[in-house]
């Protein structure tokens, strides 16, 4: 089942990618010998058997291209696949080009453990990119630690968690809440919230950190906290509490389709977010897609990457990205943060020079990664990177405004005191 | 073997063909990961043979199975997690000796009706007698008022969105969307390394063997004949003067409790259990399973099962858009031009020319293919 | 002071509210009776129902492109005619899939719910394939997406009225179309006896093609309102699919007035419930009282008498 990277690719990006790999092609030709013939013994940087041949190294790419997670993580797939492309351009890692193995999850989380135990176990990845939701990266995670596996996870999440196995590369709970709470304290004077949530763990467990910190920290006051089905059509009635309650800040977290419904509903409602504050830490550019810019324009996200950030990095980023998948994709965080794993892996094999998942795994701590898009990342000793949070305003044309960056990088903590 | 054993020679040696193929031949030839792939195949087949018990001889067509699989599959879930949430294990909570999600999710105590699953010996029960309750309240209020056919199965469906929904909403009881995960050792014995593996899969292969017999006993029974004459005469067989809906309750629960076993063996096989399967999809997944193999074949639905599964995995790999076509295209096809599955096509092609080629007479088994056609085409 | 509302404010909840579940209960009809004049006319499930749905909102979302290119004039009033188009659409996918698949297994219902089943699995990728995996963003003109102001604290939002405005016109039609005209003798001959409706002369094989594909144009014509409030991707017809199977089985599914007093019932409670408790807890409850009732009454509120 392996495969060149080429030949997974969907049949309309096809010949642009056939293109791209032709491109590359004379740069690794016009290489002197002696660059090739320098590259380490494949004895000496693979131990333990994984797929690793004088050439190339395997990985996987395990995400949902069927089900309704295909809506979330094809961005994923795109941003992981576009990565591995500018690496091997760039001559590949510890001198081998990276061929990838595309699996599908399929939405479903047994299905998920199932393919990710191929690839370790029949593949012999040397890592693996993929997950989405909180309920895959469960299914995989005693996968990845029973057969030593490395997992590059990208999405925002809950927190509550640290594997030797996992590199997290979005922001777990606390970074990206605390510093959009306390902006929003400061800056708008918000004195009430109310918390909206999807009936799952991430949303409740982040909710739970805001009113532990609205509440606790800043002496504020929540008034009302509520929860919802995935998958829920149906907001009137919130919304009409929300009415009469009137707070300083709605504090949603709503995901899926039902963050189409919430918002095209509030509009309609005649709540209008130019006036009303809306923070929210769960809708990307990606997400506004489906929504319709002129349905959030005026709403604030706290995340740590906007496509419209200002550096230079993602200036080469975006149209990298654009040319490879079409001028009309937006990319949203978790798409930058998808993009980060390969490049992370990357700088960590060569710092740890082998491919051995153990000494990645020790490696990692300390590994930064200059040509971020985002600017600028480092892996933490907890396997989560320290990162900025930015807080961007919503346009009518789905983009984002970045309005506030936190001066330092927040430093990841994924299992908080005083906020469980 | 005397006359009245149930098994008759034919039976028996497509029964020890089968239990060669998945005691032998596949061991030998697979690697533990696929064996275990499997495995996990096979734990469906149970389900599968439920239906061909309720859905082709009952002609009760229940989209809820995933329900019972997926309580069975909780129950074990709960005993393994239990057994895994030792306070020592767990001291790093605020209340150490609960599962971890309860912790997250604010709960102190271990609620009440996850407190007898510290015991295994209950598990074992509650497996299958957990969703045979339920699936004997639900029979009891819908076969009672006579119930049946699409409404029924509707309903069914509507039990399993409603369940999901209970699961997902109640994570602190349940795991919520994440499911019941992490699951490591059964009575201290690690269920994960390759050798527990083969061995889990070994006592899978014969559990389903014992059922598959106990199937073709339930069918060879005096009580597998009035379900059959059930399906196509309903009202004559309430005229001779027998309870009809008993009898759909008993198959049905039959159904539940072989579907909660499936559960149970994915759950230690897998590692753990997601309200995944509770849900709507995987519930019509496990019935075109048994659909393609042949509802009218308990042998059939066993090799649907390993078929089914076995091209999903093959050309979900290789093209996973082109998988979804196929599945679908695969639904239509075996409901139009197969309705007896790969056993009535076996039935009606490959068993007459293998007559022939061998001289003697074709014997005529009892699910010919009039009796297809008759389950088939029952009027509505 | 109740529950920490002044007065005035109650009156306000309740109109609002009110409203509210006005407007949930006109989805849910929308939802639900294309299904159930498929179900409660021929006795087949579609489960491709929600995939119907979802070739409205897509027809509804080219519509729109193809308004903005085209005729950006006309853009204030593109969404009728994509709920025409939407109709249109549905109903012939309808009449071909009828043909196709549903004919051949009038004799055996649970095998049409299968093989709609599949049919929906090949819908499905088939949008996915061809939109992409990622939802759509249906762009509708501004005057649809406000409120009205009715009082101070009262409004009311402009889509909600025009899916109950458009829930009551296609109720009523098929009302008038099944209860009052030639046509809907034919039909509800056919439905109640197929042999004897043959004999005079009804092209029965006609009839029921005609039933399949008005079900389907109905959810056509759900799936472009529901670009109003919910999201257009390839599997966003799930998200429907389990409420409207719940309203029809829960109105006793032969009947179309047992649709709409379900839709009524279950929409009233859970907006109520959702108003004092919260969203996820009210889903719950409303379902564990839908599941209760059809405990004691499994053929659900309203049943055909006939002879089982």
């Amino acid at each position: 089942m392996t495969g060149h990277s080429d030949d997974r690719a969907p049949a309309s990006a096809l010949r642009r990618r056939l293109l791209q790999g032709m491109a590359a092609l004379p740069a690794a030709a016009l290489l002197p010998r002696a660059a090739r013939a320098d590259k380490p013994a494949t004895a000496a940087v693979n131990t333990t058997g994984l797929a690793v041949t004088d050439d190339t190294v395997t990985v996987g790419i395990l995400h949902s291209v069927t089900g309704t997670m295909a809506i979330s993580e094809t961005g994923s797939v795109e941003a992981e696949k576009l990565a591995i492309d500018q690496i091997n351009a760039a001559g590949g890692v510890l001198g081998r080009q990276i061929k990838f193995i595309q699996e599908d999850g399929a939405s479903d989380w047994p299905t998920f453990a199932e393919k990710a135990k191929k690839l370790l176990v029949n593949d012999k990845c040397a890592s693996v990119f993929g997950c989405w939701t909180s309920a895959s990266r469960k299914a995989v995670l005693p996968v990845f630690e029973q057969y030593n596996g490395m997992l590059y996870y990208p999405t925002f999440y809950e927190g509550l968690e640290q594997s030797k196995n996992v590199i997290y590369t979005g922001q777990e709970a606390t970074q990206q809440i605390l510093a959009g709470l306390d902006w929003i304290i400061k800056e708008k004077g918000a004195k009430t919230f109310y918390l909206l949530g999807s009936d799952y763990i991430w949303p409740r467990t982040s909710n739970k950190i805001a009113r532990k910190h609205i509440v606790d920290k800043h002496g504020l006051e929540v008034v009302g906290e509520e929860y919802f089905p995935l998958g829920n059509t149906q907001f009137n009635s919130v919304i009409n509490k929300m009415k009469l309650k009137k707070p300083d800040v709605i504090y949603a977290i709503i995901v899926g389709g039902s963050n189409v419904a919430f918002y095209k509903q509030l509009k309609a409602a005649g709540i209008d977010l130019s006036k009303q504050n809306l923070m929210t830490i769960s809708v990307t550019e990606d997400e506004i897609l489906g929504i319709g810019g002129e349905n959030i324009a005026g709403a604030y996200a706290c995340m740590k990457y906007f496509q419209s950030l200002d550096n230079p990095n993602n200036k080469l980023f975006v149209p990298a990205f654009k040319k490879m998948w079409g001028q009309n994709v937006v990319i949203g965080d978790v798409t930058q943060a998808a993009y980060l794993g390969p490049w992370l892996w990357k700088l960590t094999a060569e710092k740890a020079g082998s491919f051995d998942v153990d000494k990645i795994a020790a490696a990692s701590p300390g590994v930064e990664f200059k040509g971020a898009p985002e600017g600028y990342v480092r892996i933490h000793e907890n396997h989560h990177l320290w990162s900025k949070t930015r807080v961007g305003r919503a346009r009518t044309d789905g983009q984002y405004d970045v309005i506030y960056e936190t001066a330092g990088l927040m430093e990841p903590n994924p299992f908080p005191k005083g906020y469980q | 073997m005397t006359a009245r054993f149930f098994l008759r020679p034919q039976d028996l040696l497509f029964i020890l063909v089968m239990a060669l193929l998945i005691l032998v031949v596949l061991p030998m030839s697979l690697d533990i990961f696929r064996l275990n792939l499997v495995g996990k195949y096979l734990t469906y087949a149970f389900v599968a043979l439920g239906l061909v018990l309720c859905w082709g001889d009952a002609g009760i067509l229940s989209l809820g199975q995933g329900i019972f699989f997926g309580l069975g599959g909780y129950c074990m879930a709960m005993f393994l997690e239990l057994e895994g949430s030792t306070p020592e294990a767990t001291k790093i909570q605020s209340t150490p000796g609960i599962p971890d999600f309860m912790d997250w999710n604010q709960i102190t105590e271990l609620p009440w009706f996850w407190k007898p699953f510290h015991s295994f010996i209950f598990t074992l029960f509650a497996i299958p007698l957990v969703p045979m309750a339920l699936a004997f309240v639900i029979g009891l209020a819908m076969f009672k008022r006579r119930v049946g056919g699409t409404y029924f199965a509707i309903i069914t469906q509507a039990f399993a969105a409603i369940l999901t929904i209970l699961i997902i909403g109640q994570q602190g009881y349940t795991g919520g969307v994440n499911g019941i995960t992490d699951l490591r050792t059964l009575l201290g014995w690690d269920i994960r390394p390759d050798h527990a593996k083969l061995v889990l899969y070994f006592v899978n292969a014969g559990l389903l063997l014992a059922c598959i017999v106990f199937a073709y006993w339930v069918r060879a029974s005096k009580l597998g004949r009035i379900l059959v004459a059930m399906r196509d005469r309903e009202d004559r067989v309430r005229f001779s003067g027998y309870d009809v809906a008993n009898f759909k309750i008993f198959v049905f629960c039959l159904a539940a409790g072989l579907a909660a076993i499936g559960g149970a063996m994915f759950t230690l096989q897998v590692g753990f259990m997601s309200p995944y399967f509770v849900g709507i999809v995987p519930s019509i997944d496990l019935v075109i399973l048994c659909a393609v193999g042949g509802r009218n074949s308990v042998l059939g639905a066993v090799y649907g099962a390993l078929l089914v599964n076995w091209a999903r995995t093959t050309f979900s790999e290789d093209m996973p858009q082109l998988w979804l076509f196929a599945m679908g295209g695969l639904f239509i096809a075996v409901v139009m031009f197969f309705p007896g599955g790969l056993a009535g096509l076996y039935r009606d092609h490959l068993e007459p020319a293998l007559g022939r080629l061998f001289g003697g007479r074709a014997p005529t088994p009892p699910g010919s293919p009039e009796t297809v056609t008759s389950m088939v085409e029952q009027p509505r | 002071m109740i529950f920490g509302y002044s007065f005035g404010d109650l009156g306000s909840i309740l109109a609002m509210q009110g409203f509210a579940g006005l407007i949930l209960f006109s989805v849910y009809v929308l939802m639900a009776l294309g299904l159930a004049v498929i179900f409660g006319q021929m006795g087949v499930i579609n489960m491709a129902h929600g995939e119907f749905m979802i070739l409205g909102a897509y027809v509804t979302y080219l519509c729109s492109h193809l308004f903005t290119a085209y005729l950006p004039g006309l853009f204030a009033i593109y969404f009728f005619v994509a709920v025409l188009l939407a109709f249109a659409a549905a109903f012939a996918l309808g009449l071909l899939v009828e043909w196709a698949m549903i004919r051949h297994l009038y004799r055996r219902p649970l095998d049409t719910l299968l093989a709609t089943w599949g049919l929906s699995l090949v819908l499905q990728q088939l949008y996915r394939s061809i939109f992409g995996a990622r939802e759509v963003g249906v762009e509708l003109p501004d005057w649809m997406m406000g409120s009205q102001h009715l009082t101070d604290t009262i409004e009311v939002p402009i889509n909600g009225l025009l899916v109950m405005g458009l829930t009551t016109i296609i109720t009523i039609g098929v009302f008038l179309l099944i209860y009052r005209s030639n046509w809907g003798k034919r039909i509800r001959a056919v439905m109640q006896n197929r042999t004897m409706a043959a004999a005079v002369g009804i092209d029965t094989e006609f009839v029921d093609r005609v039933t399949f594909g008005v079900g389907c144009g109905i959810a056509g014509v759900a799936g472009s309102a529901f670009t109003m409030i919910g999201s257009t991707s390839p599997t966003a017809g799930q998200l429907y699919i389990v409420d409207t199977f719940l309203v029809v089985v829960f109105g006793g599914a032969a009947s179309l007035l047992g649709t709409i007093a379900s839709a009524f019932s279950i929409s009233q409670t859970q907006s109520t419930i959702e108003f004092f408790l919260s969203g996820s807890m009210a889903k719950v409850l409303t379902l564990l009282a839908v599941v209760g009732i059809l405990m004691l009454r499994p053929q659900g509120l309203f049943v055909l008498k006939v002879r089982r």
